[in-house]
């Protein structure tokens, strides 16, 4: 689905990403951990296209397409969604009115007829359930006035609601209690299908214990300079990150 | 990176600026007392009527063009403009058939066909058109009820002494330097009464339009709300591309006699100037109403142009327990600059006033709030909510804030909230990541942001209200 290759990226004139490789196909999960400041959400933010973070090399390949020649909007009609860390708030638009838009928007940019009205209220119903969201979440302003776990739930709705291909959940774990984490792990498993493939990005094992990953990355330092199975996020959380900073020094 | 976008989303050009070739009956340039008279001849007015605007003229040579408003521009001059204009019509027009069809596409160009618009929402229209009403709808459903709906010549040939009653009397005639050129000059506007106890049954309208060069406009408008009535008015205006600046001086006089209502509502796009800042319409615009006891008096505006713009729209509260309020949306972008706001004055007692304001600044423009609320020494238990929010797109625009507050009475509750905020390149983004892109994403945030006061327009104008939003703010993306 994505063929990440030797990507390098910079924040102004500060080098973050070094070369990335990574391969995700559809139906596998893919956790990528590690301490702060290795570049994970410089990753996220380069797959999703944001401009503050200018390519220097490499490639990202999506479904055979050179994802770096689109812009953020046309990534997103292509089926890649991003769960941001700290979701913002646009006051007076309610979180209806913004996915409906969006969903409306995405179809646009393929070519599509916007959704009908009645089949667009039933998949609120539908997804708001799933997520155990009361109904008034959708009248409400987006994010505005949201705990921090509202927002969080708010951003797999959304998820729920556009039906990614590529899924790159940042921090999703970060300010929410355990119940949350139960609720919004539970949505993104059983939103989870063959054809469809989610990158969880997060610092603890916490969240995997809840969304099983297939393959474990390790950041640090720009480069990902471990891979395993499930089995590496309890090495990490046993031994902690100072051992993969001793084995890199 | 969002600097760049939003300055090619701010740049693009007035939708609207296209004249029409009709013919016209012009006075020549210049102010004096016979064109006064003139003026009041061809309108085959009155004696008192001219003796008022000759009044007014000779108070308004005494005056002097105000400095206060927080905007800079070269002082119109006033023997240059030539104050009559009407398109000429051979006879009385019976019908919309009857209308010259130039003028007719015209309207159809502004997307607002007559047809359509009586067909589908029943709005009645008393159109003006460089100073001389040419269609006036929905008489016989209005004469039903007794209201009157009608051009401000009309009204002072067919209802005198009701005119004659109440003109002035919101807005005298020296109350301010353009209220008096007006009162002098005003060509015509709109009349309305609506009889005691009556609601009336649609919403009220009627569109302005600025059409022949250097024209003045100075359009007088009057609404009578007799007690315990109800009358929605809306008010909206387009105006043609100019190179010359455009001199705009209305006054909206609203009156609500005990136990009344009007809701009054404007959608202003005169042309704002090209992408340097030349031309555009000035836009100096005196308008307030009265309230008896128990009135209510509601003005909303969304005002996206002019080059130049001070207008504030005010409240008298006169009566015990009446209530007045301000829904604003002020857009200014380019090298457009406004300084609008409202005066809320509280004279009896238990008076309540609202104030929402919303400036949004792109561009290379200034966009001023500028409000009083005066609470009297009789006017015990006022209250007050004013809400002042400034939106900034890009960092070349100014916002700025300017509350007045005058409280004689120790009882008086007063509460005033600001924010100014900047569309973030964070929002931007995130609409971007969910399939939005950024021309929409800033109508969007824009039409959230001003959600409070959109939602106080009737249906019909909301439509147009924020399509006109995103079309001030519109433009190719790269």
């Amino acid at each position: 689905m994505i063929k990440i290759n030797n990507l390098q990226a910079r924040v102004e004139d500060k080098e973050i990403l070094k070369g990335i490789n990574l391969e995700i196909n559809p139906g596998e999960i893919h956790a990528i951990m590690g301490p702060n400041g290795s570049g994970k959400s410089t990753l996220s933010n380069v797959i999703a296209g944001r401009e503050d973070y200018e390519v220097t090399g490499g490639s990202i390949d999506f479904e055979g397409e050179d994802l770096l020649d689109l812009n953020p909007e046309e990534r997103a009609h292509k089926g890649i969604f991003l769960s941001f860390q700290y979701p913002v708030e646009i006051p007076g638009v309610t979180v209806s009115n913004f996915i409906k838009t969006a969903i409306n928007e995405s179809r646009k940019g393929r070519g599509e007829e916007p959704m009908e009205a009645r089949e667009m209220l039933a998949k609120m119903r539908e997804k708001t359930a799933l997520l155990e969201m009361d109904k008034s979440y959708l009248s409400r302003s987006l994010n505005e006035g949201f705990s921090g776990g509202e927002k969080k739930r708010n951003e797999i709705f959304q998820m729920a609601m556009l039906e990614p291909k590529l899924a790159i959940l940042d921090e999703t774990d970060s300010g929410l209690d355990i119940d949350a984490l139960r609720i919004v792990a539970g949505g993104v498993n059983k939103l989870r299908t063959a054809d469809n493939a989610v990158m969880v990005i997060t610092h603890y094992q916490r969240l995997l214990d809840y969304i099983k990953p297939d393959f474990v990355h390790v950041l640090y330092n720009g480069r990902i300079v471990k891979s395993g199975g499930p089995e590496l996020a309890h090495e990490l959380e046993e031994k902690g990150y100072d051992w993969i900073k001793a084995e890199n020094a | 990176m969002s600097d760049e976008i939003l300055d090619e989303i701010t740049a693009s050009d007035y939708k609207y600026g296209f004249t029409t070739a009709i013919e016209s009956d012009t006075v020549p340039p210049g102010l004096n007392e016979d064109v006064i008279r003139l003026i009041s001849e061809k309108k085959n007015e009155p004696q008192w009527m001219l003796d008022w605007r000759l009044d007014a003229y000779k108070t308004w040579l005494e005056m002097e063009e105000p400095e206060w408003p927080n905007v800079t521009y070269t002082k119109p001059d006033f023997q240059a403009v030539s104050y009559y204009s009407a398109p000429k019509q051979k006879k009385e027009l019976g019908s919309l058939d009857e209308v010259d069809p130039e003028l007719l596409r015209t309207f159809e160009r502004l997307g607002i066909s007559l047809d359509e618009q009586k067909r589908l929402s029943g709005v009645a229209m008393d159109v003006v058109v460089d100073s001389v009403s040419v269609a006036t709808t929905f008489k016989k459903t209005l004469a039903e009820k007794g209201i009157i709906f009608c051009s401000m010549s009309e009204a002072i040939q067919e209802h005198s002494e009701l005119v004659r009653k109440h003109l002035g009397t919101v807005v005298p005639k020296r109350d301010n330097f353009y209220a008096a050129l007006n009162s002098a000059v005003f060509t015509d506007g709109s009349f309305c009464y609506i009889p005691k106890g009556v609601r009336c049954p649609m919403e009220l309208s009627t569109y302005f339009r600025i059409n022949e060069a250097n024209t003045g406009q100075f359009e007088r408008t009057l609404v009578i709300a007799d007690q315990g009535s109800y009358v929605s008015y809306l008010e909206g205006c387009t105006a043609p591309s100019r190179d010359e600046n455009q001199l705009h001086a209305a006054v909206v006089e609203l009156v609500a006699m005990d136990d009344a209502e009007i809701k009054y509502s404007t959608v202003q796009n005169w042309y704002p100037g090209d992408a340097d800042g030349k031309g555009g319409v000035f836009n100096f615009v005196t308008k307030r109403g009265i309230c008896e006891r128990n009135a209510k008096i509601s003005w909303t505006q969304v005002e996206t142009g002019s080059a130049v713009t001070w207008k504030y729209p005010s409240c008298i509260l006169k009566g015990d327990n009446s209530i007045g309020e301000f829904y604003s949306v002020a857009v200014t972008n380019k090298y457009q600059q406004a300084d609008t706001g409202t005066k809320m004055i509280h004279l009896g007692k238990n008076t309540k006033s609202t104030i929402i304001s919303k400036g949004i600044s792109a561009g290379k423009s200034h966009n001023s709030y500028r409000g009083l609320v005066r609470v009297g020494a009789r006017a015990e238990n006022a209250r007050n909510f004013s809400q002042c929010d400034s939106l900034l797109m890009g960092d070349q625009c100014g916002a700025h804030t300017f509350p007045y507050i005058e409280a004689q009475h120790p009882t008086a509750q007063i509460e005033h909230e600001a924010t100014t905020s900047k569309i973030g390149e964070d929002q931007i983004f995130y609409c971007n990541q969910r399939g939005i892109g950024t021309e929409e994403a800033i109508a969007l945030i824009v039409n959230g942001y001003c959600k409070d006061v959109l939602n106080q327009l009737p249906m019909e104008f909301a439509v147009e209200a924020q399509k006109l939003l995103e079309i001030s703010l519109e433009g190719s993306v790269g």
